[in-house]
């Protein structure tokens, strides 16, 4: 294998500033390695092109102080670029060309950044395995017709395939953890409020947040410095004091005490799993961390309430999809019919499911029952959170309940599949921060995640705690190149 | 409770949605599925808590109405599904 594509961000960065590495070649490398695998379906728009010359322009000029100097980076296709089609793998947004960028993007090209191209992921990001994307289903690296798990499928993929050192992804209920946790990567769920929301297509928008997808934990820790920042645009961004999150990195974790919350041993979790946990809890031990058993009572409750309140800010957010300023518009006999069709025709099936649940909660009669319902619900379960930080620092839990499933395997049960996402989404209901770390693999070699939840704008905390477990697991990902 | 084919008909009317008949029996099964999922919220009682809007602790901040892209009008009517050249072409959408 080429030395480049194995190189972590941090070493990348490193080897652009010394001069031993040009971004030229490190791009091409990228890009070469990008062209010989169409079989993952991971591009929906590929900027290979503009991005070598791009990387020309960075070798002639190079600005070494930014932290991201001169490297290519592939994102998801939620993101808008500017001039450059940004279609959520949505037909209704197929030929969607912003005229704007989002600050997520812009960060990572004001710090040196260069675009490779946009990732495919499931439609609108509803879905956790890149099944429901109208540019087609995404291949793991870890096997052919193994799902990466999604909704940041192609961004999971792209990772861990190396067509790409770093990538962004972003995490309603779980779509940056658990196709980390499926492909051997590393993905952070940020605070809500770190990172802003401004350009990013609109899902669920009070748990919608975006975060870095990466090889190890000091690359996650970059990037993470690099995309997070306030922003005006957004009324949710938080005006916090950043922190050098790369420079603050610690291996040091005595002393700190980590919860192990028993209403995550769900019924039925595979002795696999359990393995895993308890090998992440020694871990935690002999790095002289005090393991505590906690209780987050209401956490059975987090799945279903995700599930009113998801659809119903969906929902929602979709209404603007009509077919008369932008977008896909088919032809209907009178506006009504009009809208019902480029609705009907525009959007895949998980997508209009969602937005029926959301419409049928919020519709009056049953919007106290339901949505109302959900909102307190969430209200309990960041309540068992905030219990449960007047005790520990941090909390481990596995990141899936399960390894990566066959394509095809859960598409015709929508239940099955929401189920992937039991072990993520109470993190987003209570808007805090966690990180899945690859942690071991199952008896066929998949990879296997382990999550650490933190406090609020604790991320530093989680961060370190993943990095003195990373250094004891020595995770290695079993990729074979399948398909090249 | 259940989800019927007429509820089913009425939500993608309400959701200004086509669905045929053999899609609407679908989503009647799927439907009727994620709701019995859901309804396990039934069984707390939550008869005194106050409803979580947002966990973001935030004050909404005034900006000043300032322009900040200048023409890109060609690049905006790009993006409108008929090809136009100085307007927004669009179906008539107010009565």
């Amino acid at each position: 294998m080429n030395g480049i594509l194995d190189l972590t961000l941090v070493k990348l960065v490193e080897k652009i500033k010394n001069r031993e590495l040009s971004s030229e070649e490190v791009t091409k490398t990228f890009i070469d390695r990008s062209q010989k695998s169409k079989k993952l379906n991971v591009y929906i728009t590929e900027n290979f092109d503009k991005a070598l010359e791009e990387a020309k322009n960075f070798d002639q000029k190079p600005d070494f102080k930014k932290k991201l100097a001169g490297i290519p980076i592939a994102v998801k296709d939620l993101f808008c670029t500017k001039d450059l089609k940004t279609t959520a793998a949505s037909k209704i947004l197929e030929n969607f060309i912003p005229t704007y960028e989002s600050t997520i993007t812009d960060n990572l090209w004001k710090e040196g950044g260069i675009l490779l191209g946009k990732l495919n992921c499931d439609e609108f990001a509803m879905g956790s395995s890149n099944e429901t994307s109208y540019f087609g289903n995404v291949q793991s690296p870890l096997g052919a017709n193994l799902v990466p798990g999604g909704s940041s499928g192609g961004s999971a993929s792209a990772l861990a395939a190396n067509l790409t050192p770093i990538t962004i992804g972003t995490d309603t209920g779980g779509s940056i953890r658990q196709p980390a946790s499926f492909t051997g990567t590393v993905g952070l769920k940020p605070t809500y409020g770190s990172c802003s929301r401004y350009g990013i297509v609109a899902f669920a928008s009070s748990l919608d947040q975006a975060g870095p997808m990466t090889k190890d934990v000091k690359d996650c820790s970059l990037l993470f410095e690099v995309i997070s920042s306030y922003d005006k645009k957004d009324s949710t961004s938080v005006d916090f004091k950043r922190g050098n999150y790369l420079n603050n990195l610690t291996n040091s974790i005595k002393g700190k005490k980590i919860g192990i919350p028993k209403e995550y041993r769900v019924d039925g979790m595979s002795k696999e799993i359990e393995e895993l946990w308890q090998k992440g809890v020694n871990i935690l031990k002999d790095a002289g961390a005090e393991v505590i058993d906690i209780s987050l009572p209401n956490t059975s409750y987090a799945l279903p309430a995700y599930y009113i309140v998801a659809p119903a800010e969906a929902s929602s957010n979709l209404a603007r999809y009509d077919g008369v300023k932008y977008g896909f518009r088919a032809k209907g006999d009178n506006l009504i019919d009009m809208y019902e069709k480029t609705r009907s025709e525009g959007f895949g099936n998980e997508v209009k499911r969602r937005i029926m649940i959301g419409t049928y909660v919020l519709s009056s009669g049953y919007y106290d029952a339901y949505y109302l319902k959900a909102q307190k619900v969430r209200r309990l379960i960041k309540n068992d959170f905030d219990d449960a930080y007047k005790k520990v620092d941090a909390i481990l839990t596995p990141s899936t309940p399960n390894s990566a499933f066959k394509i095809g395997e859960k598409t015709n049960d929508p239940v099955s599949m929401y189920l992937n996402d039991i072990f993520t989404v109470p993190v987003n209901l209570a808007g805090i921060p966690a990180i899945s770390i690859p942690a071991g693999h199952d008896s066929n070699g998949l990879p296997l995640g382990l999550q650490i939840i933190g406090k609020a704008f604790d991320e530093q905390n989680i961060l370190n705690i993943a990095f003195s477990m990373e250094q004891q697991i020595k995770f290695k990902n079993k990729i074979t190149d399948w398909w090249i | 409770m259940t989800i019927d084919l007429k509820t089913v008909k009425h939500i993608s009317k309400l959701s200004r949605i086509s669905v045929d008949e053999e899609k609407a029996k679908k989503l009647e099964k799927d439907l009727n599925s994620i709701f019995k999922f859901i309804e396990k919220l039934n069984q707390l009682n939550t008869g005194k808590v106050d409803p979580l809007t947002s966990v973001a602790d935030t004050v909404l901040q005034l900006r000043k109405d300032e322009i900040k892209s200048l023409n890109i009008r060609d690049q905006i009517l790009k993006n409108s599904p008929e090809d136009n050249k100085d307007f927004f072409v669009v179906p008539k959408v107010v009565e």
